[in-house]
């Protein structure tokens, strides 16, 4: 059940002007800064290594900055917030949420339904990022090892915003209002550490844990801890259990 | 088997903060039977339809369906329901088809048995020849049947219906009407409305709610045994004292120009008063002879208390 209606709310997103044009968006954005990187390394840099006889390569000066930018980030932040917006949030407005409500269906099939089709979206967006540093394959010799590592943080803090899109969609009726949280709550987990770093001027082990970029960039870097992997599946059971809470709420309140 | 009523409503309520929305509502509906709610807009037609379907939680009574409680339940109790709530919940992105496997599928119709019950549902509701349109682009008669397809797509022993014919325009409401004539073969139907020959066409049964309560219960059409009223039109006006002067009469009132409301004691003073109404010449136009109908007791249990 929760596959179906997981493959079945997917097609309906692919089905959307929107959900391609956010498609098209992100990717120009990604290859435009990955196109960048390329140029500035064998423009710039490839002469400075060779002549420094350092270890550094192709894979710490592009791949490293290409899947560490904010760019990326804001497109994955994008990409959640138009699932927010489809969601749940949409379904209520439109009263078509009522089918789901009165069909033999759990609570929580409804919300992992959604939130898979929008964990799809998600590894579709991505997945032509993994692709632009594997077309360089035939130039120069890569580090799979850590290519694949950083394409897991990438879908691990996709899955991990996921689950917020899906909360805030549960949250409200209207779909800008539920882009605009799943932004807000994205923005304040990626970043928690650092604002409580600038207030009191140190480091404080709490908000560190609770941030998400903590746990993506060892990843990009080629580290993959398990301890990094639970947060994020923390992370992600623990905004499905608020959104079965709130769609059995809805049924009690409205 | 008839025993055991497919639907049982006892004592049904639903509070929204300290607004009583619905209180005590009890109803009971059999197989083959077809029960209209009937109740003014704000009545509680649409929460106490919702807390049937269990899309809304009740604060207090009990729902059962086909013998299985819907509150312990409802995912057991929701197989035997079909529901179309108020708004059609539609897909508009979709085409009817498409739509409606999704609700079979929803409504664990098996895969097998799925496309020959779309199909049935698309038969039913005169939407072979829209199957491959968008619902979006759909005329909203059409799309409330897509919204009927979806509640009578798995079969279901209970269908709810929330104001089907609402916005309709008179032929389409007519078809939906045979179709609940044709439903109620296989099927209990509940479904609501504000609108009363349409109530008093299709229904066995009536429940009239007023501010959220149970305030009638009964069929439509109900024969008055008590005092004979009639209607009288009459082309020469001889004025209310000789009416009330004619044998039998008990009580006059006017009721528009030339017209009269009589109030006789029984069926036989109606011979006197036709024979008096010949021999003075009133020259008698009309005569209707008045039932309590559906509307008076609509009206009567609905208007009296809007004024206390």
């Amino acid at each position: 059940m929760v596959l179906r209606i997981a493959a079945r709310e997917l097609r309906l997103v692919l089905l959307s002007p929107m959900a391609w044009l956010v498609f098209a968006i992100t990717q120009v954005m990604a290859a435009w800064w990955f196109l960048l990187l390329v140029e500035q390394y064998r423009s710039h840099y490839e002469p400075l290594v060779v002549r420094a006889n350092s270890p550094m390569g192709l894979n710490d000066l592009v791949i490293l900055p290409f899947f560490g930018s904010m760019l990326l980030l804001g497109a994955l932040l994008l990409g959640a917030a138009l699932m927010a917006m489809r969601m749940l949030a949409e379904e209520r407005r439109s009263g078509s949420l009522q089918l789901l409500y009165s069909s033999p269906v759990r609570m929580l099939d409804i919300a992992l339904g959604k939130y898979l089709a929008a964990f799809g979206f998600i590894v579709l967006l991505a997945l032509p990022w993994l692709l632009m540093p594997a077309s360089l394959a035939g130039a120069t010799v890569l580090d799979v090892g850590r290519l694949l590592s950083a394409f897991l943080g990438v879908l691990l803090l996709g899955a991990a915003l996921c689950s917020v899109a899906v909360f805030a969609s549960s949250l409200t009726a209207q779909p800008a209002v539920a882009a605009a949280l799943t932004v807000g709550i994205g923005v304040v987990l990626m970043g928690v550490n650092a604002g409580s770093g600038a207030i009191t001027g140190q480091e404080d082990a709490v908000t560190d844990y609770l941030a998400l970029l903590t746990h993506y960039e060892p990843m990009v870097q080629g580290v993959v801890r398990s301890s990094d992997v639970i947060y994020f599946l923390l992370l992600v059971i623990g905004f499905i259990g608020f959104t079965v809470r709130r769609l059995d709420a809805l049924r009690l309140q409205s | 088997m008839s025993a055991r009523p497919l639907l049982e409503v006892a004592g049904l309520g639903r509070r929204y903060g300290d607004r009583e929305a619905v209180r005590g509502v009890s109803l009971r509906v059999a197989r083959g039977e077809v029960l209209g709610l009937l109740g003014l807009n704000g009545a509680g037609k649409t929460t106490t339809l919702r807390m049937i379907c269990g899309t809304l939680a009740p604060s207090a009574g009990s729902v059962t369906v086909n013998g299985v409680d819907l509150l312990d339940e409802p995912l057991l109790a929701k197989q035997s329901l079909g529901y179309l709530p108020e708004i059609p919940p539609l897909h508009p992105d979709t085409t009817v088809i498409e739509y409606l496997r999704f609700a079979a599928m929803l409504r664990r119709v098996p895969a097998r048995e799925k496309s020959d019950a779309v199909e049935r549902a698309l038969e039913r509701c005169a939407l072979v020849d829209v199957r491959r349109r968008l619902i979006r682009n759909l005329s909203k008669g059409y799309r409330q049947r897509v919204g009927i397809a979806q509640a009578l797509v798995h079969e279901p022993a209970l269908i709810v219906l929330d104001e089907p014919t609402a916005g309709l325009d008179p032929q389409q409401v007519h078809a939906i009407r045979g179709l609940i004539g044709e439903l109620r073969r296989d099927h209990a139907v509940v479904f609501s409305s504000h609108i009363l020959p349409e109530v008093r066409s299709v229904c066995d049964r009536v429940v009239i709610l007023h501010h959220g309560r149970q305030v009638y219960t009964g069929v439509p059409e109900t024969e008055d045994r008590g005092p004979l009223r009639v209607t009288m039109q009459l082309a020469r006006d001889p004025g209310a004292d000789a009416l009330a002067a004619s044998p039998g009469v008990k009580a006059v009132e006017a009721a528009g120009e030339h017209g009269w409301s009589l109030t006789l004691a029984d069926e036989s003073d109606l011979d006197g008063l036709l024979r008096r109404a010949a021999e003075a010449d009133w020259g008698l136009r009309e005569l209707v002879r008045r039932r309590r109908t559906l509307e008076q007791v609509f009206l009567e249990l609905t208007t009296g208390d809007e004024a206390a």
